[in-house]
């Protein structure tokens, strides 16, 4: 059973988003995702400073098996990366939500979170998934 | 075989369940892809002991007078040269050239016995049925397949079948234990053996195994495991349309005798020692991930990655490609748009163990 923490949003295509209390919105992919994806290998990250919009394709995540596309939950400038994936990628199979996110937007209107999934609204999907 | 449309399950669906396997559709069979984390699996083999399920590969024999007959017209390497309970490696040519399947062919005490793969069991079975011969006979076997694979992997299954492998049998030979079949056989580049046996017998082997600590490795593993060595995958690296002679299966087709008529060989011959396209092994230098399709582009001119991946061995990424028969040294990957740097090499990247390039 994937885990999927009540306080963050989620997007039908795995990702999740934070809005974190400096107004950023942290986001990663979830441990529904990095199970199903398999041992990560490679991360392809934005540049900070990029502009991006809501369903663009952010970052490619490369696990053994696959290369799969990130899209931006919401739209925003880039304002970091987690680079410590480069060197240790394996972080986003062990702390999805922790150690393991991808990049943090500045929102251009942080009520966009607002309109993602909530965690049973994900939870539903992921079941769908399944059979 | 049976429940057309549903997926197929071998005789050990419940022990990859109890392994805690993730199940994913190959070939029509729900196979195990991995137990976890296919990168342990991975090492686990080549460090030690790791067991396949590969029972949705399937098992045909071939007996009766023509049986010899059959197969030396049937497969490019030629099975004359086999002493009883010795194995080769060859592939079924069309009349094109192009690969049908490749397979490992065993002599037996009486006949012969061919593993080709899963996804191709309907279109060999076809392929057989279209040239038989009169007196001889071919048919599915029934049978399960446990592959184990590893430095350890002898001693594990002789520690609980004892004297099931004798230690001097030498690669590409095989054995009997009770009703079993014993192959120094895999697709890992490593030591170890591939039994066939019923399905029941299977179950016990694979619990013993486990009970034992051996590392249940799912198909993910076995593909970077196969990479590494260099070994093609059916559908990828080899198929209907490629000549062996552009697959790095040059040493498997058997020329002499000149007067041998054998299937695929008057459309390849022309192209024996001059062949205009080879396939190359490719370590990509830069981050990234080699993936069957992206481009490769050298001085010799430009050419497609057949199997990519990552390979836990090198810690980097690797890849198998078909290129213009002069292509060597350094050269460029596209991928998602970029170039990035690589290197052609000599397959296999990895055997029994040791890292061959770099």
């Amino acid at each position: 059973m994937s885990e999927m923490p009540a306080r963050l949003k989620y997007t039908a295509s795995h990702e999740w988003a934070r809005l974190e209390e400096d107004g950023t919105v942290t986001v990663g992919i979830t441990d529904h995702a990095q199970d199903a994806l398999g041992d990560v290998v490679f991360i392809e990250l934005p540049e900070p400073g990029q502009q991006i919009s809501s369903g663009d394709e952010a970052a490619v995540v490369e696990s053994v098996k696959a290369a799969s596309d990130i899209y931006a939950p919401i739209s925003g400038v880039v304002t970091a990366i987690n680079t410590a994936l480069e060197d240790a990628p394996e972080k986003v199979n062990q702390d999805p939500y922790g150690d393991g996110w991808f990049f943090k937007l500045q929102p251009g209107d942080a009520r966009e979170v607002e309109g993602l999934l909530d965690a049973q609204a994900y939870q539903d999907i992921c079941d769908a998934d399944e059979h | 075989m049976s429940n057309a449309g549903l997926p197929l399950k071998t005789g050990l669906y419940a022990q990859h369940i109890e392994a805690q396997g993730k199940m994913v559709d190959f070939a029509g069979w729900l196979m195990p892809v991995n137990y976890g984390s296919q990168i342990d699996e991975h090492h686990a083999v080549r460090q030690n002991v790791g067991m396949f399920d590969v029972s949705h590969m399937t098992i045909i024999d071939v007996t009766g007078a023509n049986a010899q007959a059959f197969l030396r017209f049937m497969v490019a390497n030629d099975v004359s040269t086999l002493l009883p309970m010795q194995a080769l490696y060859g592939a079924l040519l069309n009349r094109q050239g192009g690969v049908v399947d490749d397979l490992i062919v065993y002599r037996l005490a009486q006949g012969y016995r061919c593993v080709v793969n899963a996804s191709t069991r309907t279109k060999v079975l076809s392929w057989f049925d279209q040239h038989r011969m009169p007196d001889m006979v071919f048919a599915q076997q029934n049978l399960a397949m446990i592959a184990i694979q590893g430095p350890k992997a002898v001693a594990q299954l002789n520690q609980l079948a004892p004297g099931a492998v004798p230690d001097d049998l030498k690669s590409f030979n095989a054995c009997t234990y009770q009703n079993w079949l014993i192959g120094r056989t895999g697709y890992t580049g490593e030591d170890g053996v591939e039994v066939m046996l019923p399905e029941d017998e299977a179950v016990n082997l694979w619990r013993g195994l486990i009970a034992a600590g051996v590392q249940p490795a799912g198909l993910g593993a076995r593909d970077t495991l196969r990479l590494e060595a260099g070994l093609n995958l059916y559908g990828q690296d080899i198929d209907d349309s490629t000549s062996p002679l552009a697959s790095n299966m040059g040493w498997t087709v058997a020329w002499a005798p000149a007067d041998r008529e054998f299937l695929g060989r008057d459309a390849i011959e022309p192209h024996r020692g001059r062949s205009s396209a080879k396939q190359v092994g490719v370590i990509l230098q830069d981050k990234g991930v080699l993936r069957q399709g992206q481009v490769v582009t050298c001085a010799a001119g430009s050419g497609i990655i057949t199997s990519g991946s990552y390979s836990p061995t090198l810690g980097c990424s690797i890849g198998l490609a078909r290129m213009p028969s002069a292509a060597q040294g350094p050269c460029q990957v596209d991928i998602r748009g970029k170039l990035k740097q690589a290197d052609m090499v000599k397959s296999p990247f990895v055997r029994m163990g040791k890292v061959l390039v770099g």
